[in-house]
């Protein structure tokens, strides 16, 4: 590395920067437009910067409740669904043998890849549909967790095995229920685990546009990823005021959730972990 | 293969796993099935094949196979080549291309540099998908966006992006949204190479590329090939690039799954809609395939 001639460091030197550049520049309109009175689709410094925009969003009912309520319901249900299901579910993986548990662990690989997006959506809708779940928070709740759950069981799987399991064994050995076992021994080990999983369940259901765009119908019940296209004016333009602010209110627990994850635990990566 | 004592019973063990089984049978093998029978009928939302759809064979298959127009603009020949061509840009090129650069880049550096670049390409993948599209419409607009705004200071004029290069502005689009998936498999696959064999080859006198070429490249081509196979199955199904276009201007950018969801939920044309799905999911189901037979050859050899 130190054997490098200066002129291809500088040529690296740049072409890093390059790459920041092309990273960074999309975002920009994201941090100004929201304090700028006047917005438009160029970046440009506010020389006024005001929080007029973040008062037209919290005057306007519709908005506030799609972020406020439908979004942490969403948000909210898919967390605790997946995070309770995935629990069980790779502990027993890890540390049972349940005779076809291979063969599960198969199929959610296989099946978690073939069964996604619009193409999902197809049967899944009539599923919702025939349910009875169609334009019901449930309906998306459920959806959104069958479809996380394969990934956080692999991450949490992959969690719970790096456990040395002599806790557990130490604890049964001197006369402890498996019950407490479970409770009082394996849960507080896991739990980082388990909130790491919780966390990347919410920001996925937060987020996400084709489900409720496909399973909800009524307007007040619509998350905020939906809402956006609700800021429109009769000219078919996006009311760019509007949407800038509340692009920022909507994006800003999501990076909240992931500093903390970075915070407690560093950004480590987990495999699959997208969507 | 070892195996570890059991913790406890297969009975709690199988109590535990039946919340998950019971999500994975509901909306992973139902779905998968019930596709495929709903492929060969004519289900539509109202009227009177709403409750009781006909059976109908092969037409939804006939229609999307009908080699006379299947290549026009809006139909699905011409909607996979799309797709093809927006995998091979944006997932294989873009994606993996861009991720291996920076993950390669910042190979054995530390400084704010890397922290930077880094943290910009995990931002672009974290930010919810309707405002990145908003960002991106802002970006790219032909009047005030920052790209032609740099572009015009360079005496370069002001296209329309998304209206005159629109497959090429969500394969770009693409490309900077999921480039942090790559540079992370790939940053973390370099830390476990062992640093000996970089300075042994420093020693011997190999250039940077020389030792990119002959000495991690060799060793990431596992990695390499995972990551193909994973995001090019992510992003033939993605549907992000319908929130910057539409699918059109005039049907250019109607990925498939964009035409999947105009077919069963613009149209309600469930049936058709089925058919599609169907092909789609074959797709994926042999490339999630070649991606295990993969993995466990990987296994097998460790």
């Amino acid at each position: 590395m130190n054997r490098m001639s200066p002129l291809a460091r500088a040529g690296l030197f740049l072409l890093a920067i390059l790459l920041g550049l092309f990273f960074v520049l999309p975002m920009l309109w994201l941090i100004t437009a929201p304090l700028n009175p006047r917005t438009t689709l160029s970046v440009t410094l506010p020389s006024q910067p005001s929080l007029d925009n973040f008062r037209a969003v919290f005057d306007n009912g519709f908005a506030i409740r799609a972020l406020l309520v439908n979004n942490l319901i969403i948000g909210g249900g898919a967390m605790v669904l997946v995070a309770v299901v995935a629990t069980l579910a790779s502990y027993s993986l890890s540390r049972t043998r349940v005779p076809g548990s291979k063969l599960l662990v198969y199929v959610l690989i296989l099946f978690s890849s073939v069964v996604s997006g619009t193409a999902a959506m197809v049967p899944i809708f009539l599923l919702a549909y025939n349910l009875g779940l169609i334009n019901e928070h449930i309906g998306v709740i459920l959806v959104m967790t069958g479809g996380l759950l394969p990934s956080a069981i692999f991450i949490m799987r992959d969690f719970v095995d790096s456990i040395p399991r002599s806790y557990e064994e130490a604890a049964l050995v001197c006369g402890a229920s498996p019950r407490r076992t479970f409770w009082d021994v394996a849960m507080p080990l896991v739990r980082p685990g388990v909130l790491v999983v919780a966390i990347w369940a919410f920001v996925n259901a937060w987020g996400a546009f084709l489900v409720p765009l496909v399973l909800l119908r009524s307007p007040e019940k619509m998350p905020a990823s939906i809402a956006f296209y609700s800021f429109y004016t009769e000219a078919g333009t996006p009311n760019l005021p509007l949407v800038s602010a509340y692009a920022f209110l909507y994006t800003i627990p999501v990076l909240l959730l992931y500093l903390i994850i970075n915070w407690r635990f560093g950004f480590r990566f987990f495999g699959g972990i997208k969507r | 293969m070892e195996q570890k004592p059991a913790i406890f019973s297969a009975r709690v063990g199988a109590l535990f796993l039946l919340p998950a089984l019971a999500f994975v049978a509901l909306f992973l093998l139902f779905p998968f099935v019930w596709v495929i029978v709903l492929s060969f009928t004519n289900q539509t939302l109202t009227g009177a094949t709403a409750a009781n759809p006909e059976f109908v064979g092969l037409a939804n298959y006939e229609r999307l196979f009908d080699f006379d127009r299947w290549m026009r603009a809006g139909e699905f020949g011409s909607s996979l080549l799309i797709t093809v061509q927006f995998v091979l840009g944006s997932a294989l090129i873009g994606q993996a291309g861009l991720g291996l650069l920076i993950a390669w880049l910042f190979y054995r550096r530390r400084g704010w540099l890397r922290t930077v670049v880094t943290t910009l390409v995990v931002l672009a993948w974290i930010i919810p998908e309707v405002v990145v599209a908003f960002a991106w419409f802002a970006f790219l607009d032909r009047d005030a966006g920052t790209f032609n705004n740099i572009l015009d200071a360079f005496g370069l004029g002001r296209p329309d992006w998304l209206f005159n290069y629109p497959l090429l502005s969500i394969m770009v689009f693409n490309t900077w949204r999921g480039t942090a998936f790559s540079m992370l498999l790939f940053q973390s696959a370099l830390e476990t190479i062992p640093p000996s064999y970089i300075e042994t080859a420093e020693v011997a006198g190999a250039s940077g590329w020389q030792k990119f070429r002959h000495i991690l490249l060799p060793l990431l081509i596992g990695h390499i090939i995972t990551d193909l196979i994973l995001i090019t199955l992510w992003t033939f199904n993605v549907f992000t690039p319908y929130l910057l276009t539409g699918g059109g201007p005039r049907n250019q950018t109607q990925l498939v799954s964009i035409y999947t969801y105009e077919t069963a939920f613009q149209f309600f044309r469930f049936g058709q809609g089925a058919a599609i799905a169907v092909v789609i999911m074959f797709i994926n189901l042999t490339l999630a395939m070649i991606y295990l037979a993969i993995l466990r050859r990987q296994r097998a050899a460790t």
